[in-house]
Parts: C-alpha cells; sequence; structure tokens
C-alpha cells in the first residue's frame, strides 16, 4: 500500500507533522491485555460496585425499575447499534420508522401534539425547554419551582448561565406544594416560562393547570418536567395546559448504569416545531409513492443554521429512545399502567409502614405523592443508611438541606412487599433503641 | 412497513408482571387521574413488538454490514466485548447517587480512564461527564469564560474559527453567549495566520480549531496560531472529532492547545447507536481544572476514589456523571490496545487514507493536495456536476453499490464536497472494492448519468421527498378515533 | 441564467429593490438566490417595526438551507407580503412579482442609490 501511495514508509506521512509536535517516545498506558484478561480486570473492578446488587431504595432522578430482557436482545443488534445518524434516510429507515414511533409515544404519553428524538438526558431537556421559550416568547426571564430536582436545576442554571438571561426560584409551602400567590407575584412584568416538576423532587403531586393559567397570563410557556411512570396515571401535562414537556427516559427500560445512557424526551405544541432543538424525523413519500421517514426541519440545527441554530445537539441518544419505543411497545397501555399502579401502590404500602413508628414523620403532612416521599427520622440519615446496608438494603437519598435525618425513598414495582417489611422493621428497631435510650 | 400502532390489538401485553403483592389501599388525588385506556400505546405481544423491530432494523445500514466513508465521523468497528463489558451487573445496576463507598469499581474505572485520556492528549485535567461531542464544546467554552471572568476579563466573548468549522463549534459559541469571528483558510486549505492575526483582540475569548482540521490536513502552522491567541490573551481550544490521526503521534497539549474534547463515540471505537449515545470528555491545562463541571473524579491518600466538586466549577452538563457505560467501552477499548495498538490506529489510519486518496484522485478533482493526508481527504464532484450530477446523486448511487455515502457538502470551503475517512479497520479488499465502486459511478457519470441521478434504486425505500416532509409535516403518527 | 431586470435595484445577500415612490420600497429575493436555496417551505417576517441597514428582517427556509434576509438601509415596515406563509414557494415561481416579501419606507433615499446597479449584480453573482 505504501508502493501505491508513493512513501517508503508511515513516517513519511507524518512529515506535515512539525518535528517539534512529534510525540517523543511512547504514550504511558497500561500493557495490552487479551479480551480474556480484559474480562478479569474488568471483573474485579466491578466486584468493587457493592451498590448494584443492594435492594434499591434511592431515587432522585433515577429509578430502579424492572428492564424487560426482549429490549437488550434489540438493542444489541448490528443494524441499530452499529449505525450511523440516519442522514442517508434511504439506508436507515429502520433507525428513522422507531424513532417516529417513539415520538408519537412521546406524544401520546404526555399529552402533546409532537416530540423530537431525543436528547442527552432528562436535566439538559429542563434546559434545552427553557431557551426554547426565551426563543418562542423573546423575554428574557425564566421562573424555576424550588421543588425542582436540585441537579436539574443546576444543569438550567449551567445552560443559561449567559448575559440577559434571569432565572427566578418559586418557593413551596410547608405541605411542599408550590407557593401560588409567590409564583402570581412573580409573573408580573412578564416571564418566558414557568417550569414545573410533576410530580416533584419530593415525588408530590400538585395540580398545575393553576401554573399554566398563571404564566400564560403573563405570556409565557408552562414547561412540565414529567416523570413518564407517572403518567398513565396522572392526568397528562398537555391537558393540564403545558406547552413543552420535558422528561427522563431512563425508566422506561434503560439500566441505572450510574447515570448513564440515559434520554431526555423533548415534546410540545406543534406550533413551536420549529423552535424545538435536536432531530425531528418526519414521514413522507419515496419516487413511488411509498412511505418513508426522514430527518425534517434540519434547517433549525447546528449542521445547517450554524451560529443559529436552535441548539447546538448534534449527537442524541439515539438508541436509547429506541429502548423507549421498545419497552413502551412491550408494556403497552395496560401494562405501563399496571407498572404505575404498583409503583403507586408500594410506595403508599411503605410509607404507611414508616409512619406508623413512633418519631417517624412525613415532612410534608399528607401531601399526595407518586413512588417517592420524604421522611424525617429521629436518628441521623447516616445511622439509618448504615444499618438498613448491613442488609444489603440502599435505604434513600438523604435530603440534607432540609435537616438532619429527613431522606427521600423510593419504592418501585420491583419491590417486594418482603423487601419492603424488612425495611420497616429495621427502621423500627432503629427507633425503639433510640426511644427506649 | 406497518408501524407498531397498526398492530394493536385491545388486551394483548409484551410484559409479564407478578401481581400486585400488597393491599391495593391508596388513592389518587380528585379530578389529576388519567382515563384508563386513554393514552394511545399500542397493545401488542412480545412476539409481535420483535418481529416488527427486527423487520425495522432489516432496513438500516451499518457498520457490521460494510463501509462507512463519512468523513469526520470515524465509523470504525466496534469491538464485541466491549458491548458484554458495558453490561455487566455491577454497572448495570449501580445507581448513580449510590454513597462513593459503594461504587468504588466504576469510580476506579473513571479515574484510570481520566489518566489514559490526558496521557493521550497531553493535558493534565478531564471531566469525563459531557454525554457527546458537541456538549463537549460546551464545557470547553464554559471553563474559558469562567477563567477569563475570574481574571476580570468577563468581556472577552468573541470565538474564533475558520470557515471550515463542523456546525457545532458556531452553535455551541452561541449556547455559550459568545460571538463567532469566522478566520480564512488560505488556498493550501490551512488557517491563515496572518488573518488570524488580524483577527484576535481584547475581546477574544477562545480560538476553536479541528486539527487535522476538516480537509484532513495537519495545520502545519499550529504553533504560530496558538502563540497568536494566546499573545492576545485568549485561549486554544481543540476540537477533537479528528483524534484519530494522532494517537500516539502529537498530543494537543504540545501544541499550545489549553482544552480538546475527545468524542469515544468516533476515535476510542465506541458504537454510534444510530445517532447516539456518544461521550465528549474534555480535558485541559491545570489552570482550568477548577471550573471543571460537578463532579470529578478523585483519589485519597488510602486509595479510595470519591466525587469532588472543583471549587470553582461553572456548574453541570447531565443531571448525573455521564454516559458511564459508554466510558466503559471506551476504557476497554484502550486496555485492550495499549500504547502500541493506539499508533498502530492511526498508522492503518492514515495509511487507508492515503491510498484511497491516490486511487481516487485521478477520478474526482481533489482542490488541496499537497503531499500526503492524515485520517481523511475532500474530493470534489465538480467535474461530475459539469454532466448535470450532483454530489448528492454519486452519494445516493454509492448506496445502490452496497456502501454507505461519504460526508457531503462539508466542509463548506469546497464545492460539491466529498469528505471520505475510511479509518483503520478496513482492510484493503474493502478499500479496493469502494475504489471499484467510485471508478464505476464515474463511468455511469459519463455514459448512463441517469442510473446516477436516479439512484438509489437498490434501498428499502426510493430516493425520499424531502420538500414533502416540511411542507406537509408529519411528525408523529395520527390518533385514530374509535 | 438567472433573472435579472434592469429596473431593480440589488444588495449582496441577494435581495431586489424597488422605489414605490413616496419614499415606499417593496423588496423580495433575486431569481438567482430562489433557484440557489430550492423550493422555499417557509417565510418568517420580522416582530420589527423600525430597523437599521443590516438588521435581520425575517428569514427564509428550505429544506437544506435558511437564509435571513438583511435590511439594506434604516426605515419602517409598512407591510409584508404575508400570502407567503401559506404559499412560500411563490419566491420560486414569481421572485419578481407575488414573491415579494415586504414594503418598507424610509426618510433617507441615499442608502436605495447606493444598492447595485442590475449590471453589477450580474458581475457580482458571476453572470
Amino acid at each position: 500500500m505504501l508502493d501505491e501511495i508513493g512513501v517508503d514508509s508511515f513516517e513519511d506521512l507524518l512529515k506535515p507533522i512539525p518535528d517539534e509536535y512529534m510525540l517523543k517516545g511512547e504514550l504511558s498506558l497500561p500493557p495490552a491485555l487479551s479480551e480474556l484478561e480484559l474480562q478479569r480486570d474488568m471483573a474485579v473492578i466491578t466486584s468493587r460496585d457493592t451498590g448494584a446488587d443492594h435492594i434499591c431504595f434511592l431515587g432522585g432522578g433515577a429509578y430502579d425499575h424492572f428492564v424487560p430482557s426482549a429490549i437488550d436482545h434489540i438493542l444489541l443488534r448490528s443494524e441499530f447499534f452499529t449505525a450511523y445518524t440516519p442522514y442517508q434516510a434511504e439506508v436507515s429507515q429502520g433507525t428513522l420508522h422507531a424513532i417516529f414511533e417513539y415520538q408519537t409515544m412521546i406524544s401520546r404519553l404526555t399529552g402533546m401534539e409532537m416530540a423530537n428524538a431525543s436528547v442527552y438526558d432528562g436535566a439538559t431537556a429542563a434546559a434545552e425547554a427553557c431557551l426554547m421559550a426565551l426563543r418562542v416568547t423573546r423575554k428574557n426571564r425564566i421562573l424555576i419551582a424550588g421543588s425542582m430536582n436540585p441537579r436539574w436545576a443546576r444543569v438550567i442554571r449551567t445552560y443559561l448561565d449567559r448575559e440577559g438571561f434571569e432565572i427566578n426560584e418559586i418557593p413551596f409551602l410547608e405541605n411542599g406544594l408550590l407557593d401560588l400567590d409567590a409564583a402570581s407575584s412573580l409573573t408580573e412584568g412578564g416571564a418566558a416560562a414557568l417550569l414545573v416538576q410533576y410530580p416533584d423532587y419530593f415525588g408530590l403531586i400538585q395540580d398545575i393547570e393553576p401554573m399554566a393559567e398563571l404564566i400564560h397570563s403573563a405570556g409565557g410557556l408552562l414547561i412540565a418536567a414529567a416523570d413518564p411512570v407517572a403518567l398513565p396515571l396522572l392526568r397528562s401535562p398537555g391537558d393540564a395546559g403545558a406547552d413543552i414537556v420535558v422528561g427522563e427516559g431512563q425508566s422506561m427500560g434503560l439500566p441505572l448504569s450510574y447515570g448513564g445512557p440515559f434520554a431526555g424526551f423533548m415534546s410540545s405544541k406543534l406550533k413551536y416545531a420549529r423552535k424545538m432543538p435536536g432531530r425531528i424525523i418526519g414521514r413522507t413519500v419515496d419516487r413511488a409513492g411509498e412511505t418513508g421517514y426522514v430527518l425534517t426541519l434540519q434547517t433549525r440545527e447546528q449542521h445547517i443554521r450554524r451560529e443559529k441554530a436552535t441548539s447546538n445537539i448534534c449527537t442524541n441518544q439515539a438508541l436509547m429512545a429506541l429502548a423507549n419505543a421498545v419497552y413502551l411497545s412491550l408494556t403497552g397501555e395496560q401494562g405501563f399502567r399496571e407498572i404505575s399502579t404498583q409503583c403507586f401502590q408500594k410506595s403508599h404500602y411503605l410509607y404507611s409502614g414508616l409512619i406508623g413508628i413512633e418519631g417517624v414523620e412525613p415532612v410534608f403532612g399528607n401531601t399526595p405523592f407518586f413512588r417517592e416521599f420524604t421522611l424525617r427520622f429521629p436518628v441521623s440519615s447516616v445511622e439509618i443508611l448504615q444499618k438498613l446496608a448491613e442488609m444489603s438494603i440502599l435505604a434513600g437519598l438523604p435530603l440534607q438541606e432540609l435537616g438532619e435525618g429527613v431522606m427521600l425513598i423510593t419504592a418501585t414495582e420491583k419491590r417486594t412487599k418482603e423487601e419492603m417489611d424488612a425495611y420497616i422493621n429495621a427502621v423500627a428497631s432503629i427507633c425503639d433503641v433510640e426511644v427506649s435510650r | 412497513m406497518k408501524t407498531v400502532f397498526s398492530m394493536s390489538s385491545s388486551g394483548r401485553m409484551g410484559v409479564s408482571l407478578p401481581a400486585l403483592d400488597v393491599p391495593p389501599s391508596a388513592e389518587l388525588p380528585e379530578g389529576l387521574e388519567r382515563e384508563s385506556g386513554s393514552i394511545g400505546l399500542p397493545e401488542v405481544t412480545e412476539g409481535q413488538v420483535m418481529r416488527h423491530f427486527i423487520e425495522l432494523s432489516n432496513a438500516n445500514y451499518h457498520v457490521d454490514k460494510g463501509m462507512y466513508p463519512l468523513g469526520s465521523c470515524t465509523m470504525k468497528y466496534n469491538p464485541r466485548q466491549n458491548e458484554d463489558i458495558a453490561r455487566m451487573p455491577g454497572l448495570a445496576g449501580l445507581h448513580p447517587l449510590s454513597p462513593d463507598a459503594m461504587a468504588q469499581g466504576t469510580l476506579e474505572l473513571m479515574h484510570r480512564l481520566s489518566g489514559y485520556l490526558c496521557e493521550i492528549t497531553g493535558f493534565e485535567a478531564i471531566t469525563l461527564q459531557p454525554a457527546a461531542g458537541a456538549q463537549g464544546e460546551f464545557c470547553g467554552l464554559m471553563l474559558i469564560t469562567s477563567y477569563h471572568r475570574d481574571r476580570g476579563e468577563g468581556h472577552r466573548n468573541e470565538v474564533l474559527m475558520p470557515d471550515s468549522a463542523h456546525g457545532t463549534n458556531p452553535a455551541t459559541s452561541t449556547l455559550a453567549g459568545c460571538k463567532v469571528i469566522g478566520v480564512s483558510s488560505n488556498d493550501r486549505g490551512e488557517v491563515d495566520p496572518e488573518d488570524l492575526r488580524r483577527k484576535v483582540g481584547p475581546n477574544t475569548a477562545a480560538f476553536m480549531l479541528t486539527n487535522p482540521n476538516t480537509l484532513g490536513l495537519f495545520e502545519s502552522k499550529i504553533g504560530e496560531l496558538t502563540s497568536i491567541v494566546h499573545e492576545a490573551g485568549g485561549l486554544n481550544y481543540m476540537d477533537g472529532a479528528n483524534m484519530n490521526a494522532l494517537l500516539g503521534v502529537a498530543r494537543p497539549g504540545d501544541m499550545g492547545f489549553d482544552v480538546c474534547h475527545l468524542n469515544l463515540h468516533k476515535t476510542f471505537g465506541t458504537p454510534h447507536g444510530g445517532g447516539g449515545p456518544g461521550s465528549g470528555p474534555v480535558a485541559c491545562i491545570s489552570d482550568l481544572e477548577r471550573y471543571l463541571p460537578d463532579s470529578i473524579v478523585s483519589k485519597d491518600s488510602d486509595g479510595r476514589y470519591f466525587l469532588q466538586k472543583p471549587d470553582r466549577s461553572f456548574g453541570r452538563l447531565l443531571a448525573f456523571h455521564g454516559n458511564v457505560g459508554v466510558l466503559y467501552r471506551a476504557y476497554a477499548y484502550i486496555r485492550t490496545l495499549g500504547a502500541d495498538g493506539l499508533c498502530e490506529v492511526t498508522e492503518n489510519a492514515l495509511i487507508n487514507a492515503n491510498y484511497l486518496k491516490e486511487k481516487l484522485k485521478g477520478i474526482f478533482e481533489l482542490p488541496f493536495d499537497d503531499g500526503p493526508c492524515m485520517h481523511e481527504f475532500v474530493l470534489s464532484g465538480d467535474r461530475q456536476l459539469e454532466k448535470g450530477v450532483k454530489t448528492l446523486d454519486i452519494a445516493k448511487r454509492l448506496l445502490d453499490y452496497g456502501f454507505h455515502a461519504p460526508t457531503i457538502y462539508f466542509p463548506l470551503i469546497v464545492h460539491e464536497a466529498m469528505m471520505i475517512e475510511p479509518t483503520e479497520t478496513e482492510g484493503i479488499e474493502d478499500l479496493d472494492s469502494f475504489i471499484a465502486a467510485m471508478e464505476s459511478i464515474a463511468r455511469e457519470v459519463e455514459e448512463k448519468p441517469h442510473l446516477v441521478t436516479d439512484a438509489p434504486v437498490n434501498t428499502p425505500v426510493l430516493r425520499l421527498d424531502e420538500v414533502a416532509a416540511v411542507k406537509e409535516l408529519c411528525i408523529v403518527e395520527p390518533r385514530v378515533e374509535e | 441564467m438567472a433573472s435579472i431586470p434592469e429596473e431593480l435595484h440589488y444588495t449582496e445577500t441577494h435581495e431586489w429593490v424597488k422605489s414605490l415612490g413616496g419614499g415606499e420600497y417593496m423588496m423580495g429575493l433575486t431569481d438567482y438566490a430562489q433557484d440557489q436555496m430550492g423550493e422555499i417551505v417557509m417565510v418568517e417576517f420580522p416582530a420589527l417595526e423600525e430597523f437599521a441597514a443590516g438588521d435581520v428582517f425575517g428569514s427564509l427556509e428550505a429544506v437544506k438551507t435558511a437564509e435571513d434576509f438583511y435590511a439594506p438601509f434604516d426605515g419602517k415596515i409598512v407591510r409584508v407580503n404575508e400570502t407567503l406563509e401559506d404559499e412560500p414557494a411563490l419566491i420560486n415561481e414569481d421572485a419578481y412579482g407575488k414573491g415579494w416579501l415586504i414594503v418598507v419606507s424610509t426618510d433617507d433615499s441615499s442608502g436605495f442609490d447606493k444598492l447595485k446597479t442590475a449590471a453589477e449584480y450580474a458581475t457580482f453573482i458571476g453572470e
């Protein structure tokens, strides 16, 4: 091959690189491993991830849901996972058709008219939605619910960290619900959007329709950051007046994987389609009149509009969106509602058992919640976490900002009565000792 | 092909769930309940789901089927072992908010990978959080603007870049609140130092450059370019999209760059997934370390790994720690290649690209022909355009020959551009078949141009009407009212 | 060969400008530019009423390209061609007639006088 190229050696091909920038010597990396050695190395490493085999009551934005086997069998098809972005539509109909179905499912689930083909995760979806609302309304202020996942709020602040944009936080009341009076006064002077989580970070369910009315009268959009698993049971955000809906797709068929790859979904009213970031798949026909799918509304995107694009996103989370579509196909109308119901009922069973223990109190009174709830224990969170870890239980997420002994606890459909009883009994004995002390 | 919705029949389900084992005592708040059966999700069996998605998969081109000569996309073979490694239970079941003590394995892997990537790029610090290259660019510009702000130079808001830059570069600059200033390329296809000198100034925040550039040429005056920017008080950002040309050969950290992102889904063999997920780690000089996103992985004196927020962190890019599953694959890729193997990647990527370039330059125009290219090169379809055949037609005809098309109409500075990157994982037989296909298409352009302009004909669908797709927008399946 | 009517004036950003008298000017996209863009599928008009030379008036969108159109001089917007919102392809079909974009008014005609003549525009686009 070197002859054909007309050089004597590989080094001749490196001539364009000035000598002073050539790496002297070799990279300092560990020696190469064979496949078998690598597997051994990895077995040792992953054995130190002791949290992975614990019974998981931890949520806060990532959830331990059941993942049907069929999903991974589809994800492992070379045709899907080794394919490139579907720019050449004629040889990418598999990906395009599947993502079109994904867009449809997300639109229907959220009660919207369209959806994009995914963004990086739920937090970036929320941030992109804020930027989208700023574009649509040409206003410069965003109101964010104080009961928003704090990690998501950080991402939003990072994405909006530039001159001319302002973010105001809407406080929540003692019962955890958003302070509508405060929200009302914050909307004075107009705002681009009000962003609310539904259910919120603490798992609380609040009617978002009054917020839609508030922000609409201020000339802005309602952005709902919705938990997809709650949506089979709860009135859809679209029905309640949301203009843009975003969320995290991990709960729909993706493993926890220490936080990624996940997939953020974004849906909206059709009239905002041209302000939407990211890829969008559309249906069309080919030269013979047969149905086919293409990337559409591409002039929104960076490869065409460059500095005037609706977003800089290029690579998204296509394979994860495919997993979401397969998950929603497998579970379907009934299965997804059953999973939602089980999350709702099981979390309430655990909640009832725990607040029956002397000294354990709900932080937000009897405000309705979904899958996730917030309790104050009479002992430190560290003690609860440690004692339950001895039983291979990940007890929950300490919320130091709400005080000592406050924890956010989650029960998905995967948790059994037996596991929850063990949790309740362990907490009872910890608290019992504390009370008698 | 049918949609999954059209197969739906009431009562079917593709998943089996245990019965609810607790009393169903809780009730939803009144007025907030959704009517059962009203969403519009399909009702199908697992068998139907499998058949449907497998049928769809058959309509996809993919790396395991054949070559993707997509310039700047680095579509190389994805080693199978890496798929298994990313699915190991220790990772798959690990909650991202697990206490650090229970995530020591994955944290150690991330720490090791951080070290390898710093060594490969010649930098001191790194974040693995960015989910893709574009988010890496955003991260890089946030590091740079934070740095200027801390030095009382928050007014620096101009990002310089050549006219050959990838679209994400200008789009990212806007996202980071900066203004784009274009810098011209000279007749050799490299950035013109004189023009850069004219454009830098007291408002220069950064100079963004892909090196090798999008023409597949190494910027031979790179030291001069980065010095011009440094002297003006700006920082140099390298878009690492083309790192496949530099592994073990040269390092951005040694060329005067201050920040660089990597595309693990290009250079480090992780699959593209039909458009994602990717991963775009950002490496930087030590002066920028304190601004990295929350959190980075550190190691204490007892050898324990922990997550830590840098003291002047600019914020967060994702809810959690990055596309960790992709990091696992990249780790496996680097471990199985080692230093020699990575060098060989670059060696074979360069040889393959130059071989194709030499064989194709007689058939198609090669606008920038000044010695060897790096890992890719750009042809022009101008000669064929004279016969009424556009580059788009040539791209579509390649699909008929069983190849994916090259990157077309990019970079913008080449008319009718075809940007070709074979990668190191194509064998000479594959390269020769591709050359034969290109030769054959060039002949068709001369003799039977309609074969090219009518293409593709051997694909699951014929050429699709993109105008109709925009005009009669249909982006979700309409509901069938019962 | 693109059509370049003698009586019109032209900008470097491919707009044509016609004086309607009384300080009013009609603008549109040149035949050359519409041909380069391909079928135009969307027209977005400005939200602003007053503008300065160089301001973005709005944008035109084809399938693979999007172009802004720019104000050639300072002035005010008088009316826009709302028909284009439903039938954007009129720009392709009749760039100098039914495909007009916008009518503007200005107090200072010197900006108009500085625009390119048909011959200059023809040279500019290489025809």
